[in-house]
């Protein structure tokens, strides 16, 4: 090809990637402009601060009172419970994956586990609906089951399937030289896991717990189902809960075009928005700040 | 001299592949051995037999004795966490954990379950000429310092545990020829103490430190004696083409 046309299709496809790289930038930027713009006309009518501290969330009340409060709780609840579950259950599965499995195991497990990931997530609601519910309301004597413990085990699911790949890519990734040197001063499989191989990981641990908060945070199908979405702030796991994204989800449909509660529901994903964005970083912190051990 | 650490009809495969062939070789106590001969020999696989690091490769085969004076090193009764305890390893390439310096000496100290202060953890240092250099920088992350201080790190942390043995593998390839003096003056210095093996692929390291030099050639011992006889004296004529670099 002549040197001219060579150059040319360089420069052609540095723009073409440029493109696409702002395109990103863009569409992220437009999302969040969409988010505040709309949240703007909002807080115009409720002040921000009653909007967050509100105790009652009633849009369709003869006086609408536009608080959200009990829908932090309610997502807070069930994103905290989902990880309870799923933080020892997916390090110690992908612990024992990358650790202790022999090939063969290992080559039935990681597919079966990727697998978890593609079922729909409203079938993980049907299994909330059908199993879990009728199951939570024996054990605990309740009318039913459908509450911040259904949510919080379903998430935790849908949660770990994410959490072992990202963390097993993290475990196995931890260099054989920190395995040796730890058995080479005579630590145990248990004490080299826990206090060398873990720690090493941990950056990658860390980023693969955020993934999955991430996900129990934005969950939205399977919350809606599963959680009973009764607006009010929850005293336990065994309380009905609406969590944010159920809200937005159940509520935008019905709800006249551009009025304070429609604005409403922007709001609340702004704060949603500005949720997942607190988790990611913070994960961003643990991560430096464990990185700084790792050599250069 | 006392023998220390021994091997007898030693016979190790790795699935089909037989890589050590009825080794018999025995290593004296408070002298340093540098096991010589061309890569793929089995110097490594013979050092790591001792204490048991091939326990982590599921096809690894072993057949015969290693002993550690009357211990029986290839035991299914004896502790593998214990014998590692009495037999130190050094790497190839510095190894520290990605922890700070304190603990990364203070590691194998908790393990073990022996007394973890800072006198310890400085003894240590000291004895690997280290001390000096890092007392204002315990907490600094291990990773931060050269490669020939973190090889005094490991070799700190090996030490630590005041083992019998210091296993090492090549401990110097990945060094400069400053840092690479450095260590081996801390060898020499160490074997007032313990009992040293070394792997080494640099003739003039082996001429340098050792007191006896066992030469290897596919999975066999061809030649062992005291250093001076190996290098001026070789019986065997592999030895002597290899010591003069014809192949290797």
């Amino acid at each position: 090809m002549r040197y001219k046309t060579r150059i040319s299709i360089d420069i052609l496809f540095k723009g073409v990637f440029k493109t696409t790289g702002f395109l990103v930038l863009a569409l992220l930027g437009g999302i969040f402009a969409m988010l505040v713009y709309n949240s703007i006309s909002f807080f115009l009518d409720i002040k921000p601060l009653d909007f967050i501290t509100g105790m009652e969330w009633a849009p369709t009340a003869k006086t609408p009172k536009y608080g959200m409060l009990p829908l932090i709780i309610s997502t807070t609840f069930v994103t905290f419970g989902a990880m309870i579950i799923a933080i020892p259950l997916g390090i110690g599965t992908a612990a024992f994956i990358s650790e202790y499995a022999g090939s063969r195991l290992k080559n039935i497990l990681k597919p079966a586990i990727e697998m978890l990931a593609a079922i729909p997530s409203v079938v993980i609601g049907f299994l909330g609906i059908v199993v879990l519910s009728p199951g939570i309301a024996n054990i605990a004597d309740l009318p039913n089951g459908l509450n911040a413990l259904n949510g919080a085990i379903l998430l935790a699911i849908m949660a770990l399937p994410t959490i072992i790949t990202v963390a097993e890519d993290a475990i196995h990734a931890v260099p054989n030289a920190y395995k040796e040197a730890s058995y080479g001063v005579g630590a145990t499989k248990w004490q080299t896991l826990r206090k060398v191989i873990i720690p090493a990981a941990a950056p990658g641990i860390i980023a693969a717990v955020m993934l999955g908060v991430g996900r129990a945070i934005g969950e939205t199908m399977t919350v809606l189902m599963a959680t009973g979405n009764a607006a009010l702030i929850p005293t336990g796991m065994f309380d009905s809960v609406k969590t944010m994204t159920a809200t937005i989800a159940i509520e935008m449909g019905e709800v006249p075009y551009q009025t304070t509660h429609y604005y409403a529901l922007y709001a609340i994903a702004t704060v949603l928005f500005f949720m997942t964005l607190f988790a990611n970083l913070v994960g961003e912190f643990f991560i430096n700040r464990f990185r700084k051990y790792h050599a250069v | 001299m006392k023998t220390k650490l021994s091997a007898e009809n030693l016979n190790i495969s790795f699935g089909e592949k037989q890589v050590l062939k009825n080794i018999s070789v025995a290593f004296a106590e408070h002298e340093i051995t540098a096991l010589i001969g061309p890569s793929g020999c089995g110097k490594s696989t013979l050092l790591r037999s001792f204490n048991r690091m091939h326990d982590l490769s599921p096809d690894a085969k072993i057949n015969g004795t290693l002993s550690l004076e009357d211990l029986d090193l290839n035991s299914k009764h004896v502790p593998v966490t214990e014998i590692r305890k009495r037999i130190g390893m050094v790497f190839q390439k510095a190894n520290p954990f990605p922890k700070s310096i304190y603990d990364n000496i203070a590691y194998g100290l908790k393990i073990n379950n022996l007394p973890c202060n800072k006198e310890v953890v400085q003894k240590a240092l000291e004895e690997a000429y280290l001390w000096d250099e890092v007392k204002n920088d315990l907490k600094m992350p291990a990773t931060r310092l050269s490669g020939g201080q973190q090889q005094r790190l490991c070799i700190a942390r090996a030490v630590a545990l005041r083992p019998e043995v210091i296993l090492m593998d090549e401990p110097c390839s990945a060094l400069d020829p400053v840092s690479t003096l450095k260590i081996e003056d801390l060898i020499k210095h160490l074997k007032k103490k313990y009992t040293i093996v070394i792997v080494t692929h640099n003739m003039q390291q082996a001429q340098r430190i050792a007191d006896k030099t066992v030469f290897m050639y596919l999975g066999e011992v061809k030649e062992e004696g005291t250093t001076d006889e190996i290098f001026n004296h070789p019986k065997n004529e592999m030895t002597a083409n290899y010591i003069s670099g014809y192949f290797g």
